[in-house]
């Protein structure tokens, strides 16, 4: 049973140089407790698809279906999705200084999440902050609770924000480029403690990400998505080893190889199409080596291989035959 | 080394001033950038420099290309000491070192079109007529995989991986012997990192280019050098060749690094043992006495906190692998079975 559904999700953007198809029909489900990713490159759609969940994107023209519980979040009003909002679904950005405000405390800050929703008194809620703090693995929590957000390095800064997420103990967490802009030791740590979060509360994950190898260290299933629309969607042990659309061939191709040192990488030629324009057919068919006359003509529905829950929007036959990844470049 | 080094750093160290504080009157410190770094490139080779944030690799690189000056230490390009070579006496030398840069919109002045970028190397050391630079210039976009009927466009009307393209075509125009790269791929999609890292090593063959490449990308520095360089708070802490660097590294940090690198591949992650360090990675304004790694190490015990480990071979290895470490790892070694680390470096 899905705790999360999105249903064709269309979100555009009427901009002075024409309209920008963001997002072109989106679909995917999120089971309860488990860790979907989100993988694309720039302007792939990712991260306003998830915005557009809690109803983030303003001044879009939005379509579609966002159910959650049976409730389409997409026509909630506003006293509906404040419920949502940070109770049901908690969000963490990429960026935790521009979400934290500088001017109060780190404390203060969780306490009126708390508040906002629940009927509790300030001691209370301070001490619901504290305790949030130590959660995710601050050290002297019951200290750092009166410091302001500059007072915090980039990883514990990123730490504040899941507590701030966790606040309502939320049964799905977005997480939007969470550990891009840390370092990879930090990283570690961050991926760790919403690890043992899920472990501990059973927290829905949407990990939105460019970061292949962020994927295969915690999603469940995974989603690949180019110009707005989802490539593939697998399990990940499916995605990575039996992996069907040239376009995620072609990322994992892309990436230096582990073990092979020399031996050169084989990217994808070209760039991705510019979203106010995307070409009629498949939208990667113009990079693609294997396309031929159907794929710019006709788009690929999302067609299902051999596991069922392994889907590969493409024209090529379900079992085409496959690049090797140790295989080297002709 | 068997043949003389063209590139030779010794001792170099770079410090910046630490802003003082107008509000509280207190003095400002000094930002240890770069302390004490020494290091050869041979001719032909490509060096790696990896390590997080504010471990000094980029500052390193701009003082090697003299766009800084260094504090201390001296600084070898092909036999001359370019140290402390004023801009005027750097220039000749600046035909035979060039710099790549990360940010590939930062990097072209947006109001010049392209084919007058990358000829601006032509222009400033007065070579060629018009005429001949301009096609030079469309050689060079040719041979970096931009069309050169593109001569006249402004850098906005190229994506960013044609943008790199752009700077590394402006880097070569001169035919240096050594070129510097600053994250040359980190701002980049995976798609288009991959084009660009096969388009260094095309021009490597093809020109018997050296580099020194810096990134914090591990997968990316594996795949591009011969031998890496791993910088923590300004030091080097551990020098090997690639391959060994990744299979046997004797210095902890070394070894938390390459665990905590997330790998595209759900085998070997799941598979992996993570070292996870406790704490960020202290200032380098008051960096922590003997090892500065000791407060986030699994195995610091208390002589680390007193006596700098020199960067030198350890346990038996050749003389091409060294490491900065009292208590190096040993092979086979199980890091995340150490105890956890002092909680001195947390915070």
């Amino acid at each position: 049973m899905a705790l999360l559904e999105v249903e064709d999700l269309r979100v555009s953007f009427d901009t002075p140089d024409g309209v920008v198809r963001a997002v072109r029909g989106l679909s995917f489900t999120l089971a309860a407790g488990s860790t979907l990713g989100l993988v694309g490159e720039s302007g792939s759609g990712k991260s306003v698809a998830v915005q557009t969940i809690t109803r983030l994107t303003r001044g879009a023209d939005v379509g579609g279906r966002v159910v959650l519980d049976g409730v389409d979040l997409l026509t909630a009003n506003e006293e509906e999705l404040r419920e949502v909002r940070g109770a049901r679904i908690g969000m963490i950005f990429q960026d935790p200084l521009s979400s934290l405000h500088p001017y109060h405390r780190i404390g203060w800050q969780i306490e009126e999440i708390i508040r906002a929703h629940e009927d509790i008194g300030r001691a209370a809620a301070r001490a619901r902050a504290a305790d949030l703090l130590g959660l995710v693995g601050i050290p002297r929590p019951e200290t750092r609770v009166d410091d302001y957000p500059h007072q915090f390095s980039g990883g514990m800064r990123q730490r504040v924000m899941i507590a701030m997420a966790m606040a309502l103990s939320p049964e799905v967490l977005i997480a939007d480029e969470p550990t891009t802009a840390l370092d990879v030791t930090v990283q570690a740590q961050v991926l760790d403690v919403m690890r043992r979060l899920q472990e501990e509360f059973g927290t829905a994950i949407i990990m939105v990400t460019h970061d292949l190898g962020v994927i295969a260290e915690l999603a469940d299933d995974v989603v690949v998505m180019y110009a707005g629309a989802a490539m593939e969607r697998a399990p990940r042990r499916e995605l990575f080893y039996r992996y069907h659309h040239p376009y995620t061939e072609g990322l994992l191709t892309s990436l230096p190889l582990r073990g092979e040192a020399s031996g050169r990488l084989r990217p994808i030629p070209g760039s991705p199409p510019s979203l106010i324009a995307v070409p009629p057919g498949c939208p990667f068919a113009p990079r693609c080596q294997y396309a031929f006359e159907r794929c710019s003509i006709t788009p690929p529905l999302a067609a299902v291989l051999a596991d069922p829950r392994h889907q590969s929007a493409c024209w090529l036959p379900a079992d085409r035959p496959r690049q090797e990844s140790a295989e080297e470049a002709a | 080394m068997d043949t003389e080094p063209l590139l030779h750093v010794e001792g170099l160290v770079k410090e910046f001033p630490a802003g003082a504080s107008a509000l509280t009157g207190r003095a400002g410190g000094v930002v240890h950038a770069v302390d004490g770094v020494s290091l050869d490139v041979a001719p032909g080779e490509t060096l790696g420099l990896v390590g997080e944030t504010g471990c000094g690799k980029s500052t390193l690189a701009r003082c090697v290309a003299r766009l800084l000056e260094p504090t201390g230490g001296r600084v070898v390009f092909d036999g001359a000491d370019i140290t402390h070579l004023s801009g005027a006496r750097m220039r000749p030398l600046r035909r035979n070192l060039q710099m790549i840069f990360q940010d590939p919109f930062g990097s072209l002045n947006p109001r010049r079109r392209v084919g007058a970028i990358i000829g601006d190397p032509f222009a400033i050391h007065g070579l060629g007529g018009r005429a001949v630079r301009k096609g030079r210039v469309q050689e060079l976009m040719e041979l970096v995989g931009l069309n050169p009927e593109h001569y006249n466009r402004f850098p906005a009307e190229f994506s960013g991986g044609q943008r790199q393209r752009i700077g590394i075509a402006r880097a070569l125009a001169l035919r240096p012997r050594l070129l510097v790269c600053d994250e040359p791929v980190s701002a980049l999609d995976v798609s288009i990192q991959g084009q660009i890292i096969n388009l260094l090593a095309d021009l490597r063959t093809e020109f018997g280019l050296t580099y020194v490449f810096i990134s914090h990308d591990l997968s990316v520095v594996r795949h591009v050098s011969d031998r890496i360089a791993v910088m923590y708070l300004g030091k080097i802490v551990e020098l090997a060749p690639s391959e060994v660097l990744f299979e046997r590294p004797r210095h902890p940090y070394t070894r938390a690094l390459l665990s905590a690198a997330p790998v595209a591949d759900p085998d070997a992650a799941d598979s992996r043992r993570r070292v996870i360090l406790g704490g960020d990675v202290p200032s380098p304004v008051a960096p922590p006495s003997g090892c500065r790694f000791h407060p986030r190490c699994p195995k610091a015990r208390e002589d680390c906190a007193l006596t700098e480990p020199p960067l030198e071979p350890v346990l038996g290895d050749p003389d091409d692998h060294r490491a900065a470490c009292w208590h190096p790892l040993q092979a086979g070694e199980d890091l995340t079975a150490a105890p956890a680390p002092l909680p001195g470096g947390v915070r």
